[in-house]
């Protein structure tokens, strides 16, 4: 009887909510549209732009050489992968043909990359179920990653290293020993975030069963990276389309198939070991020869249209290119991976709690300038 | 499938491929270009996604291009199954009412998609569930990435 009268003097109602976007666990400037109903969410609609710069137009005014350094502000955890792709699909058009030295740097930094973004992304990740201390883990390891970047780079963040038809500088003579002894010390330490968050009670709970994605969700929400991949869905652009170095290597793709958050947490921690792995193989076996080939001061690319994709830390990026012969782009289109990634997150999110949201989100690895572009 | 089965499987479908304006090029690009009509485009795609030999089911990329006459919307399809690659295109000539359907019930992913090619070139996409503009806000006024497009307190023309 009680139960009855209680729930005749208590209607649900839906009702909204703004997430965003000054908010922590958004990881910048994103902005969601929350439609709830008591703790049960209705809709996510994503609102975005806050960062858009505008760099597709801004690239039909520069040359070839300018358009790299704008690529490290899209996803800025993925800066040398941005850059890479922009020089490949240049070098590709011009039907330039780069030493080894330098593919297989390329190789190395982009593993770095990887190494430091899944870094950043553990922490982060533990910080949004509660769990802080991962957080400064996370970051000790990123950090010695970075004193690396910015020892052969000159930056930390924003690397600028590849310019087409090479790497900017050599390496510099400490790079070896320093990439090897951050990996003796990341083995030891991996092991480390299994036991602070993997194995734990209460992240497994919060993760597990959680978000699910469908296979057949994934590819038509065009998901890719670890997201798509947790999915059972084989989408490394590594294996499927190599390019530098990634020819010579043996790696294995991470796959899972459950397609909840734990899935897609177990997948980048995989990835790590898999990334290590790829270093190492190649570390010790950089070819001598020059770090660049020479290209005209003025770069025109033939006409036509050339795509290149390469795999970055949270998926597939795509560069797009329509040139007419001139100096200057026609149009330049940068397929980013976290656009579609976020795409998909109204669909596995619906239904579930809003207290899942935010660790959901934590496992989609959003970067939301490489979104606003 | 290679470029030259695909193109000989495509262009069976149609009785007449000239009446909705079917063509293929491979020049100036690595992948088999294909352009259509943009009447007859979601017809076309749809089978794209459904036959067993093409099955092209991931789109990942859709492109606006602003020619100066005529607006173009370039999609990149690939099969996870077979893949294979290949660009579909089309042209779109009224620029100041341009409208071509849309293709977000083949692929999810084209919703956000479409709603970029909308915010930053003003192609309508017929039947798209919400279009409105992805980035830039309600009351922008123009399409920022059209080639005609001036704003003189915002752009450095260089």
């Amino acid at each position: 009887m009680r139960t009855a009268t209680i729930n005749n003097n208590f209607k649900s109602e839906e009702y909204f909510i703004n997430m965003g976007p000054q908010h922590p666990a958004t990881h910048g400037v994103l902005r969601l549209l929350l439609t709830i109903d008591g703790e049960v969410i209705k809709k996510v609609d994503p609102d975005l732009g806050y960062i858009h710069r505008s760099i597709e137009k801004m690239c039909e005014s520069d040359s070839y050489q300018q358009i790299v350094h704008l690529t490290d502000r899209m996803d800025y955890l993925s800066a040398h992968i941005n850059n890479e792709a922009v020089c490949l699909t240049v070098e590709n058009a011009l039907e330039l043909e780069v030493p080894e030295r330098v593919k297989v740097i390329r190789t190395i930094m982009d593993e770095l990359t990887r190494l430091s973004s899944h870094c950043l992304w553990w922490g982060v990740m533990g910080m949004d179920v509660g769990a802080l201390s991962s957080y400064f883990y996370g970051f000790r390891d990123r950090e010695m990653i970075n004193d690396i970047f910015e020892e052969t780079c000159g930056a930390r963040l924003t690397m600028n290293y590849n310019i087409p038809g090479g790497l900017r500088q050599d390496i510099h003579p400490n790079f070896v020993k320093r990439v090897k002894e951050f990996l003796a010390h990341f083995k030891t330490k991996l092991p480390e975030y299994d036991r602070l968050l993997t194995g734990n009670v209460i992240f497994q709970k919060r993760t597990k069963g959680v978000g699910v994605l469908s296979k057949e969700d994934a590819i038509s929400f065009g998901a890719s990276g670890p997201v798509g991949r947790a999915s059972g869905y084989s989408c490394d652009v590594r294996k499927h389309h190599p390019y530098s170095a990634l020819d010579r290597v043996e790696f294995e793709e991470a796959l899972h198939t459950d397609g909840d958050s734990y899935a897609r947490y177990l997948v980048r921690i995989q990835e790590m070991w898999e990334s290590i792995s790829i270093i190492e193989q190649l570390i010790d076996n950089i070819p001598e020869g020059d770090h660049q080939v020479a290209t005209n001061a003025v770069i025109k690319l033939p006409k036509g249209e050339y795509y290149q994709k390469v795999e970055t830390a949270r998926g597939e990026l795509g560069v797009y290119i329509v040139s007419t012969g001139t100096k200057n782009p026609y149009r330049v289109k940068f397929r980013s991976p976290g656009l579609s990634n976020l795409s998909l997150l109204n669909h596995i999110t619906v239904g579930g709690k809003i207290g899942d949201l935010v660790a959901t989100m934590a496992t989609i690895d959003i970067v939301v300038p490489d979104i606003d572009r | 499938m290679t470029n030259q089965e695909l193109q000989e499987l495509i262009a069976g479908w149609f009785t007449d491929p000239s009446a909705v304006k079917l063509e293929f090029t491979e020049e100036g690009s690595q992948f088999l270009n294909i352009s259509i009509h943009p009447d007859y485009l979601h017809e076309m795609m749809y089978y794209l996604k459904i036959n067993r030999n093409t099955n092209f089911d991931y789109l990942f990329c859709l492109t606006g291009i602003d020619w100066g006459k005529e607006l173009e919307v370039v999609y990149h399809l690939e099969s996870t199954d077979h893949r294979h690659i290949i660009v579909v295109r089309s042209k779109i000539e009224d620029r100041d009412n341009p409208e071509i359907d849309s293709v977000h019930d083949i692929w999810e992913t084209a919703n956000f998609h479409e709603r970029e090619a909308f915010d930053f070139y003003g192609i309508r996409f017929r039947n798209h569930p919400n279009l409105k503009r992805l980035f830039l806000s309600e009351d922008f006024e123009g399409y920022p990435l059209r080639k005609d497009y001036v704003d003189e307190k915002l752009m450095v023309v260089k």
